[in-house]
């Protein structure tokens, strides 16, 4: 499985932040890749809702995503389903799995975007492909600096 | 996009097996490998590891070329620096967004405090 990982450190309790994630107010406010807005954004957030966001980037082009609820445990994890509208770029359907931690200063936030273009691999039915992104970096660095 | 979408998917798909990985990783460290070379290390047959370069072979990641009886195998980059592309595309989505909500919370967490609740 092709995935992407992140890990977040916030000043700010997990309840603060998994409404932050889970509220269609608190995902228009940072939901994209750049300071372009978003424009619209839906969130029903009970497992079987779906949420919506649509946004434009810095150079004018808008994008929408849009998925189900897959798991909500309020405040520590939100699972969804994932996908582009339209999806020319990245046809597939994957998944984003959120999972909140308190610590002393505030909350670790887990971040794992997962079965990224990976559907021909799951017919195939061959082994994960885990970390996949560390592990395409190290065989990369080892390619190009042959 | 569609020869794009259908060359990632072979270049996963490529990637996904340990045993082609390896194979790889033996070829990133040699200019050009032949076939029973290439075989050594693995515990499986010839034919098996012949599948397995097609497989490579397929996905532009390897490329064959023979030499009177000798097939020498060398490593093609290309596709693989196409697949790292991709994903640190959806890397440079979800870090910048993961930043502007670590910016938001904390400003959500200042407000609750400053309420006093």
């Amino acid at each position: 499985m092709t995935s992407l990982t992140l890990v977040r450190r916030i000043k700010a309790r997990p309840q603060v932040v998994f409404d932050a994630v889970t509220t269609a107010e608190g995902i228009a406010q940072w939901w994209g890749p750049d300071a372009g807005p978003v424009l619209v954004a839906e969130a029903d957030a009970r497992v079987g809702g779906r949420y919506r966001v649509r946004f434009r980037m810095l150079d004018n082009t808008e994008h929408e995503s849009s998925g189900e609820f897959l798991e909500i445990v309020r405040p520590e994890r939100v699972v969804m389903s994932w996908r582009w509208k339209g999806g020319a770029e990245d046809p597939g359907e994957s998944r984003v799995e959120i999972t909140l931690k308190p610590v002393p200063e505030g909350t670790e936030l887990t971040f794992v975007h997962s079965q990224l273009h990976d559907e021909e691999a799951r017919r195939g039915h061959e082994e994960g492909w885990t970390g996949s992104l560390d592990k395409l970096e190290a065989l990369f660095a080892a390619v190009t600096a042959a | 996009m569609v020869n794009y979408n259908v060359r990632l998917d072979r270049t996963f798909m490529a990637l996904v097996d340990p045993t082609r990985r390896a194979i790889l990783a033996q070829l990133e460290r040699r200019d050009g490998a032949s076939i029973s070379e290439l075989a050594q290390p693995f515990t499986i047959r010839l034919p098996a590891v012949m599948k397995h370069l097609d497989v490579l072979a397929d996905a532009g990641l390897v490329t064959r070329s023979k030499s009177g009886r000798t097939v020498t195998v060398r490593l093609r980059p290309q596709p693989m620096r196409e697949a790292m592309e991709w994903l640190r595309r959806y890397e440079r989505f979800w870090s910048s967004s993961l930043d502007r909500l670590t910016a938001y919370a904390e400003s959500k967490q200042a407000e609750v405090l400053r309420k006093g609740r």
